[in-house]
This record gives C-alpha cells, structure tokens and sequence, in this order.
C-alpha cells in the first residue's frame, strides 16, 4: 500500500471500518424479519408461499438469493426437530450437507430422515425464476446476465421493468443493453399509448426471437367475441409486417443452419473420400477396406481416451496422429502383402479388399466387442456457439469443418510441394518413366496407400465425435464414399472436396422433407442419373488406366 | 448318361460331368428321402433337403453372375437385388396363399397389414393370389429393373469399377426402400410362416422333394441355355466385348444392346433363382438385398472358376458349404474364413479350382477374363500397370 | 448420305470449288487444312488415289500422315478442303461407321485382335453380316461365309493357325490376321498404317506379298517408314512434308528429289 499522508490514513481506516461493519450493523433487523419470513415458508400454502417469496425477493437480503435459488431447485429443508429452516448442498446423498441461511456457511451434516424439504409447484417455480433472474442481473458474467433479462422478459411485472431500466442505465454490454431493450419493448407492448406500441413494435422487429414473434403474433389474435385483441389498426398492421420479417429472417437463419449441419455432414464425406481419391485415383486401387480403414482410426480414439482417462481435452488431439499411424501402417501392409501383386486388375483389387474388409471387421469384434463403444467429446468441443435466436452451431460440428479444411489443405501442399508428393504424381502419370528417372516406384506405392489410409483414419477420430463407435461404422460410410469419388471425378482433391460437401447439404435438405432413408434412395437415383450426363464425375482426369480396357 | 449329357452339350466335358451329377443327385434325394426309411443312417432329413434344394439356387445365381462376368466383364455387386425381388414376388404369392389361415385370419390382407391397420391390399398385390401371374412377374419384374438400370449404365460407356460401384448402390438403396414398414413388403420382417404352395403342403417332405427336382431342373435348363448364348456368335461377340470392347464396336457391333441383353437374362436367371429359393428356406427379408450378398456371390464364382459356367456353381456349392459348416461348428471364424478366401483367391487362384484341375485348363472354353485385359492394357494404354 | 454426287456442276450453295478435271479416282483429298492449337498437321493437302492402285505414303514424323488418314476416316474434320471417296461419297459429311459401312478400312499401328478368340473366330466375328443380338444368337456359319474366311485365311498365309488362339500368334502373324479382318469386309480402300513395324525379315516379305496380292482389286493407301518395304512394294509414292505433298512417283524419281533429300537428311 502506498505511503498515504496521515490523515487519508486515519480516514481510509475508518471508512474500511465503518463500510465493513456498518452493513452488518443495518442488516441486523433485517436479519429477524428474514428468519421470520423463512419460518413462515414453511407451513404456508402455496398462494401464501408466492407472497413471501416475493416479500424476500424485494427485501434484498443479501442470503435471499441462495435461499430462493435453492428453493427453486428443492434444496430448502426444514429440521424437524428445531423447525429451523436451512439449505442443502444436493437434495441427493445420505447425510445431507446442510448451509446456514443467514450466514451461508456449512453447518454440518444431517441425516436425511431429519429433515423435510419445503415444496414448491410450478406456478412458485415459475415465480422463482424471476425472482432469482432478477438477482441474476447483476451478476459480473455477461451470459449470466443476458438469460436473466430473459427469464424476466417472459413474465414481466412492473417490478421488473422498473429493475430493468435501473440496469439499462449502467449496463456497458451491448447485448445485454439490447437484451433489456428487447424485454422493455415488451413491457411497452402492454401500454395503452399507440404510439408507444408502434415504437415497441419498431424495435421489436429486429429481433429473431420465437418468444418475441409470438408475443407479436398475440397482437393479431381476436378475442372471443370476435373484436380484435389490440384496437387500434396501425398497430396491428406494424405487428404483422413485424412478425413477417421475423420470420423470414428466421428461415433465413434456419436455412444457414441446415447448409451448416450439411456442411459438417459433408466434411466426415470428404475425409473419408480424399483417401479414396488418392487411392484410386492416383493408384487406380478400389480398395473397399477404406471403410474399416476409418474405422480403426475411430477405435483408436476410443482406445487412446481410455488409456488417457484424466485427460479428454488434450485425448483429441493424442488420436490424431495415432489414428493416423494405425490406419496409415495397416494400409501400407494391405498394400505391400496383397495390393502390389494385384496393379491392373481393379475388379480383382476389389474383392481382395472387400475380403480384408471382413476381416478386420471381425478383428475388431473379437479385440472389442461387437457393441458400440462411445467417444466422449472433449470439454473444449461441447457446446454451442449462439450467434442469434435463431442460429446455433454446435462446437463440435464446427471443429469438424475446420480439421477437414485443414486436412485438405494439408494434403494438397503435401501433393503439390513436397518431394514425396511429385514423386507420387509422377508415378501415377507414368509409372515407367518414373522408375527410368531412378524413383523408386514401389516404395511410392506404399506411402500414396498409406497416405490415403492415414487420412481415411483420421475420419474416423472425427466421425467419432459424431456418432457412435462400432465394428459397422465403416459399412455405413462406404457407399456413401464412393457416391463422392464417382460424383467429384476420380484422382481430383477439389471433386471430392466440392462433392463431398454438396452431398452432405444436399442430404441435409432432403432429410426434414423425405424422411432419413429416402433421402439416401433419392441420392442413389440421383447419382446415377447424373453418371448419365457426365460418366466420369464432375472433375474428370483424362487417361486413367483403371478405366481403360 | 454322361454320353447323353455330354451329346447334348456338345463335347463340353466339364458340363457333361456337372449335368450328371445334378442328375444323380435329383434322383439320389427323391430315394433317399422318401424311400429310405428315416431310421437309417442314408436317410436325407427335410433339413438336408432344403439345405441342398438352397445350394442349387445358389448355383444358379452363381451361374447368372458368372455369364456376365467372366464371360462379358461386366462385374455386378448388386445381382442379389434380382435374386431378392424374384424372391420377393414369390413370396408375395405365398403370403397371398396363406388366406384365412394367418395369425390374424384375415382372408385377403397378409398379417403384417392387418398390424398396420391396414383396410385393403395394396394395388401391387392384385394378382398374386394367381401362380401365373406371380411366376410372370418373377421373371419381369427383375428383367424391368435391369433393363433401365442397364440401358442408363451402359448407354453412358458406365463401365468397369464404376459400374460395379454402382450396381452395389443400387442393391443398398433397394435394402434401405424394402426395411421401411409401409412399403408395403413386410418391412424388416419380410414375409414367412408360408402355408403352401399350390395346395401342397410347404413343410411335407414330398413338396420339398418336388421342389428341389424343380430347381435342378431348373438350374440344368439355365445351364443349358447360358452355353448355347456362350457358344453362339453372339457369345464370341460377347467375349470380343470383354476383351476389347472399341474394337468390336469398331467392327460396327452394337456393344450397348449386346451387354443389356445379357444384363437382362442374366438378371432373368437370378430372379428364378431367387423365386425358387423362398420356398425351400420358408423366409424372405430384406437383408437378402444387403450388398454382402451380391458380393458373396461374386466370390463363388471366383472360387470356381469363372468364365467355365459349371465352375460358377462348383464354387457356390462349395463355398456354401463351408459356410453352413462353419457357421455352425466356429462362428466367429467364418467371417474371417470368408475375408481369407476373397484375398486368397484373387491372389493365387485367378482361375479358380477349376483352373487346377489340369484337364480344365487346356479346355478350350476356359477363358480366364482378367488377365488378357492386362495384357491388352499394357501393350495399348499408357503404361499404368506393373508389368509382370 | 449427301445430297449431290462429286461431278455435278453446282456451285450454288457456296461449297469449294472442286477441280473438274479430275475424274474416276478412288479417293480425293483436295487442300485439306487441319490445324490443332496453331500447329498446322495438313497444309492444303491435295492427294488422289487411284482405283486398284498401291500407294505408298512417306514422310518424317510428324508430316501429318496419321491426320490425313484420320480425315478419311472421319476421326478429324479439317478446317477446310474437301475429300470425297469416288464420286458419290463426301467422306466430310459422313460418320466414322457411315465411312466403314461405304467401303473404307483401316488398320490401326498396333494389332488389336481378340486375343481369346481363334483366328477362325476373329475372321468370322468380323464378316459384314448382321449385327443384332437375337441374329448373331441364332446365326451359323454358311458355306459362303466359310469359303470367304477360307479365302482369307489363304492370302493372309493363316491357314495353318485356324484353331490358334490369337494371343498365341506372332506379332507378324497378328498384323496379318488383322488385315484379314479388314479383308473379310471387303472394303474398296485400304488404309494400312506402318505394316512392318516390329517385324522380322521373313515376316516383312511375307506382308509385302500380301499387299500386292490384294493390288487391283483394293486401292491401298500404306504409311510406312521401312524404306526397303516401301521399295518392295510401291509402284508410286508420294512424300509428305509439313502437311504438304512435296513430291510424287516411283520410287527413283523420289528419292532422287532435292526437296526430299532436304528433308529427310536436312542438307
């Protein structure tokens, strides 16, 4: 502490005094009435119940928050022995752990037989939940703000607007400042002034909220008798027009919000067809093991999570490069013991790989089970993002994207700018001259299999995450894999790229109307028609050998 | 009667020898089931009897796969979608059959539509009640499907592992239509609990009997008819078409006409086989339309030897036997079995057994399919391939 | 099939003006242009083949001889000139099987046979006969056609590998077996695309026998780079150079051509 002159001294001691010791000196009536209020919590009925919680509410004990907010969620018991009312830790577990009201310390445990718990109803929960938001709205978080001006926008009395436009004044978030504008355009709504229901409606209007749009579509109803619920005409034609642009904004947003769940769906597509398109398309190998391949770089998600069991979050990010390893070497195996011996055959590649398919599939039956295992997502990826009222991306959609994007451009640069990557496009181009230029072809042949593999288990720590883990997995993508590759063109990145995302959109916005499986059919049929108008994909490569006879 | 057979098939042994023994074996079973008397250690159970009536059918998908492929090059990993809907046609005739006699004693509608509240019969049902009718749209309804499938596929030059891929899309997409409980085919139940079948008794052992010298019947008369096409003109045309498919349509043959035909009669065949199984197993469901089949059944026909016929039917007896044994003596091992045999055949059996035999080999019929590709491949294409 | 034969006076509709005192030829190629991304592979080509006749086509790589056969058969279109196969046939306005169907073969570099097939086979899959599926399913051979495949089998000296597999064949002996197939057409022109390429001594001769066997009654059209087969076998040649004929005659009188000595030996 800085050297103050000795008066500022003797002064700031007194203020710390006087401000310690004088809330404690005033709060003291306070505290009877408020362990009178308590006690008489406990034998009222509930419309009595509403009373006192409201009593409590404004009395601004500064205990009252912790005991309306445990009554709200059934924590407050009284003892039966005292009739002293006190507040548990969790309504679960034999003792309970008991808190004091007044002075919020622990006070001990209590066996539960000792005890009972003070109700509550809906309509008091409802209640509560204002009343505790209304504390909620000095809270120093800003999420925590924002659903208290919620939760007091949905019932608001003329206590809570006047608490409302008491915080607007030294509110700085913007949006909790445009939060309480919103909830304040709605208190106004009720007005008598037409003019003030105008500019409520004014403000209103920007707004994506289903509570809002329907708190307007209200103005539009009519009565009973048939006369309309608001009087005067201009307001209800501003409220109409007001409700049309929420909810086209909304659809607008709902629309965002299907190209975003499309999006993520095709990225899962794209992992898994970027290593068939280096396997096929610069390999001319139909390997139909690629979906085990994924499904081994799932499993050792799962593996690595619970060999890391205290740490999820960093878990994640340990299965990328394992997965990579596994799925990768398995490939390279696949290709040094079987696939070599099989170049220029494609169909016979198939079913030699259709073969080891099965049995890796049954491998990892025996080592793991045939059930499903699921991957727990990491703390850092669960969750959402809420960027309106209408807009909701779920974190672990997104990191999904953005790994693919990153892959992709990983793959690309690898391709195009490292030595391995021309030594693969060389081979792919002409293999003959390539091995006269002294590149080890074989070799080469291994490491695209094994890059392909390496990707297609990178797949599988991301679909992982959204879905569940099974001996399976890799028969319900594989199809769906090949649709990409056959629908971009074969050998091209940017066609299973574009391909892959545009059938997850396009999945996406079939599912609300068809229904999950005709969706698929609707697809297939599709696909196959469009084959009709350009049979080598849409980013063809000229000259393949695997399409040659 | 190997003379016979092998007079009537016109110095193809290896067919002389397969029609022989499909002989014995439709008389063999007949005796040992219904003459032997159940207490000796010959007698053919009614188990034995549906097992080997299933092979047959087998046989003849086989047979259905191997004409296009080893003959044509046209690799299909959906042909079990034909097999399953010539099933599911008879099948619906079955259903049909059962009238009154179902859990729920409706006299028209089949039990699973009385559980879905169902009032009426679907108007794809009409006529199925009539054996004709059902037996016409056995062969049409697979025959319809290939021929638009074919003609998009082949029209577009949709050739090779894009066909393959496809075809296998197309016999998933057919699984996912027919699991959906209100299309109206039983759902993931599909259809059982038959009856009978023209009045007879489905569960009596004379029936079964019938029904399996049906089938070989049937299966000789595929046989039969799948070599005349091989060994006609339009046969080498067909195998120009393997070979080198913009040589013969330089020739000015019509490539596309000649594949769909084949397509169709192929899928003719599958469909019978397919009609002709349902009630030997006494089930239906829609997991016959799982590509694992269509797969499987492309691997008895490499394990044979493709392009011999008779080699296609050898490997699904074969193959399918070893199966039930499998499946029965170590499950857990007959995935593994089956994974091994894929890798294995392709690797050192591109011929398949037949090819070890040494007389098949110098056979004159025996044409390997793959390999001369290659080779074609090697001396015209941009080098691509290994070369060996 | 195109509307007006070669000879009729009309000009009306703007098409070029043909050269009328060229009559009765087989084929006429007159100031054939093709260009490909600039690179000019025919430069107003003009080249006339008579009926029956065996002319040899010579030049370095890259004169054009493959464009100009691919015009004739329709492969390539040219960015001008005309070509017309005799007097009735616009070979500009005909599709590549139209062009078979009238009368033009053309044997490719590389053999394609069908390998799996016997040279018997080979030969009758490629007779003229009726192409459908149902009739192929049903066809037999008939005496006509084996005489003919006899016919064939004889001038392509291939009668003693009948039953042979074709992959089984020399490469010499796979040349020869596609020209019978060529044969079993029975086309009026014949446009033979480097014969003896890849063949031995014994097998060159053979081959230039068989051209001249089939001298007269087919106009050949061979592109060839074996001077002494051409030699073997050519009455006339012609000399291409940059998509231009740049001469024309017996073989002395070509290769006593200065123009052509430039050419090939750049002096």
């Amino acid at each position: 502490m800085k050297h103050l002159p000795s008066d500022a001294q003797w002064l700031f001691v007194l203020l710390l005094i006087l401000w310690g010791v004088i809330p404690v000196r005033a709060q003291s009536p306070n505290d009877a009435s408020f362990l009178s209020t308590l006690g008489e919590l406990r034998e009222a009925t509930y419309s009595e119940k509403a009373s006192l919680i409201e009593r409590l509410g404004q009395g601004r004990h500064p205990s009252a928050r912790a005991v309306l907010t445990a009554l709200l969620e059934g924590r407050l018991y009284f003892r039966n022995s005292d009739q002293k009312v006190l507040i548990v830790k969790s309504a679960e577990g034999d003792p309970l752990n008991l808190i004091d009201p007044l002075s919020l310390k622990d006070a001990g445990p209590a066996p539960a037989d000792s005890l009972t718990q003070i109700g509550t109803n809906n309509a008091l929960r409802r209640g509560l939940r204002t009343t505790v938001a209304r504390f909620a709205l000095s809270s120093p978080e800003v999420a925590v703000r924002v659903d208290a001006v919620r939760e007091m926008s949905r019932s608001l009395d003329d206590a809570s607007v006047a608490l409302l436009r008491e915080r607007l004044v030294v509110e700085t978030n913007a949006s909790v400042r445009k939060e309480i504008g919103t909830g304040l355009a709605l208190a106004a709504l009720e007005g008598a002034d037409a003019k003030a229901r105008l500019q409520a409606i004014a403000t209103l209007k920007h707004s994506v909220s289903q509570d809002v749009r329907n708190r307007l579509a209200l103005l539009l109803d009519k009565s009973p008798s048939g006369a309309f619920v608001e009087s005067d005409e201009k307001v209800r034609r501003a409220a109409a027009s007001a409700v049309e642009t929420i909810d086209d904004w909304r659809t607008f947003y709902a629309g965002i919000q299907t190209l975003f769940f499309g999006l993520s769906l095709g990225s899962v597509l794209v992992l898994i067809a970027i290593g068939l398109a280096i396997t096929f398309g610069v390999m001319g190998v139909i390997n139909m093991a690629h979906g085990e391949l994924m499904m081994l770089g799932a499993y050792t998600t799962y593996a690595v999570q619970v060999a890391m069991p205290g740490h999820i979050g960093v878990s994640i990010l340990a299965a990328i490069p394992a997965a990579f390893i596994v799925a990768g070497l398995t490939g390279v195996l696949m290709e040094r013991t079987i696939i070599r011996f099989l170049y220029g055959r494609p169909l016979e590649t198939l079913l030699a790989t259709f073969g080891v398919s099965l049995i890796l599939q049954q491998s990892v039956r025996s080592i793991f089970s045939a059930l499903n295992r699921s991957v727990v997502t990491p703390p850092w990826m669960s969750g959402s993002l809420r960027l309106n009222d209408a807009l909701e991306v779920t974190y672990n959609r997104l990191y999904v994207v953005i790994f693919t994007l990153m892959v992709f451009c990983l793959i690309l640069v690898v391709l195009k700018r490292t030595r391995i990557g021309l030594e693969i496009r060389a081979v792919a181009q002409n293999r003959a001259m390539a091995k006269a230029m002294g590149i080890r072809t074989e070799w080469v042949d291994a490491m695209t299999f094994g890059l392909g593999s390496g990707v297609a288990g990178m797949a599988g720590v991301a679909l992982s995450q959204l879905t569940n883990v099974g001996p399976n997995l890799g028969q319900s993508y594989i199809i769906d894999s090949f649709m990409v590759v056959v629908f971009g063109g074969v050998g091209n990145l940017w066609g299973s790229l574009i391909g892959g995302m545009s059938m997850g959109i396009v999945n996406e916005l079939l599912e609300p109307y068809a229904g999950a499986v005709l969706a698929k059919i609707f697809i297939l049929v599709a696909l196959i028609l469009f084959i009709q108008a350009r049979p080598r994909g849409l980013f063809p490569q000229a000259g393949r050998a695997a399409e040659d006879k | 009667m190997f003379r016979l057979w092998s007079g009537i098939s016109g110095g193809d042994r290896g067919g002389a020898w397969f029609l022989t023994l499909l002989t014995v074996a439709a008389i063999a079973v007949p005796v040992l089931n219904l003459v032997v008397p159940a207490s000796s250690a010959l007698h053919l159970s009614s188990y034995g009897i549906a097992l080997i009536g299933k092979y047959l059918c087998y046989g003849m998908l086989a047979l259905a796969v191997d004409l296009i492929w080893g003959y044509c090059g046209i690799l299909s990993l959906g042909h079990a979608a034909f097999f399953s809907l010539g099933g599911y046609a008879m099948g619906m005739y079955l259903m049909r059959q059962i009238g009154p006699r179902g859990v729920y004693g409706n006299p028209i509608l089949p039990d699973f539509m009385v559980f879905l509240n169902w009032k009426s019969l679907p108007w794809f049902w009409y006529g199925f009640n009539h054996l004709p009718f059902a037996l016409a749209m056995m062969v049409f309804v697979p025959a319809l499907l290939a021929l638009v499938f074919g003609w998009l596929a082949f029209r577009s030059r949709v050739t090779g592992v894009y066909f393959s891929i496809i075809t296998q899309a197309l016999t998933y997409a057919l699984m996912l239509a027919f699991f959906r409980n209100n299309m109206g085919f039983g759902g993931n139940n599909g259809f059982t609990d038959f009856k009978d079948i023209l009045g007879f008794d489905l569960h009596s052992d004379r029936t079964r009997v019938v029904l399996l010298v049906v089938t070989a019947a049937a299966l000789a008369a595929s046989y039969i008819a799948c070599r005349a096409v091989v060994e006609s003109r339009a046969g080498r045309v067909i195998r120009a078409i393997r070979d080198a498919e913009s040589r013969t349509r330089f020739l000015g043959y019509p490539v596309e006409s000649f594949k769909l035909w084949l397509f169709v009669f192929s899928s003719v065949i599958a469909g019978i086989a397919g009609a002709l199984y349902v009630p030997q197993v006494g089930i239906i469901n829609p997991s016959e339309f799982a590509p694992i089949n269509s797969i499987e059944a492309v691997i008895w026909v490499a394990v044979g030897g493709r392009g011999t016929l008779y080699g296609a039917i050898a490997g699904a007896v074969l193959v399918n036997y070893a199966k039930t044994y499998l499946t029965g003596a170590f499950p857990e091992v007959w995935l593994y079995a089956l994974g091994a045999l894929f890798v294995s055949v392709t690797l050192f059996l591109p011929r398949g057994i037949i090819g070890l035999v040494p007389a098949g080999g110098n056979d004159k019929r025996l044409r390997g399919s793959g390999e001369c590709k290659a080779e074609a491949v090697a001396a015209n294409a941009r080098p691509m391939g290994r070369s060996r | 099939m195109q509307g007006r034969s070669r000879g009729c006076e009309c000009e009306a509709d703007g098409a070029q003006p043909l050269k009328m005192n060229v009559r009765n030829k087989r084929l006429y190629l007159e100031d054939l242009t093709v260009s490909f991304d600039g690179f000019r592979a025919l430069n107003q080509l003009t080249l006339y083949v008579e009926p029956g006749e065996l002319l040899c086509v010579i030049g370095p790589n890259g004169a054009g001889k493959t464009t100009m056969m691919d015009v004739i058969t329709g492969k390539t279109r040219p960015d001008s000139g005309t070509a017309w196969f005799g007097d009735d046939h616009n070979l500009l306005e005909m599709s590549e099987p139209e062009i078979v169907a009238a009368g033009i073969g053309r044997k490719f570099q590389k053999p394609t046979v069908f390998e799996q097939l016997t040279v018997f086979e080979n030969l009758e899959l490629a007779w003229a006969g009726n192409r459908s599926f149902l009739k192929t399913l049903r066809a037999r051979i008939t005496a006509a056609q084996q005489q003919r495949i006899d016919e064939v089998l004889e001038m392509t000296g291939l009668s003693g590998q009948r039953a042979a597999l074709a992959r089984n064949l020399s490469h010499g002996q796979k040349q020869w077996l596609e020209i019978g197939m060529l044969l079993m057409q029975n086309p009026e022109l014949l446009l033979v695309d480097e014969p003896v390429a890849g063949m031995t001594p014994h097998e060159i001769e053979h081959t230039a026998e068989l051209l001249l066997s089939l001298e007269g009654e087919h106009s050949i059209v061979v592109v060839e780079h074996d001077m002494s087969f051409v030699r073997s076998i050519a009455r006339r040649v012609t000399v291409l150079h940059e998509g231009q004929v740049i001469a024309d005659g017996d073989m002395d009188k070509v290769q006593q051509d200065p123009r052509v000595i430039e050419v090939y030996l750049g002096v």
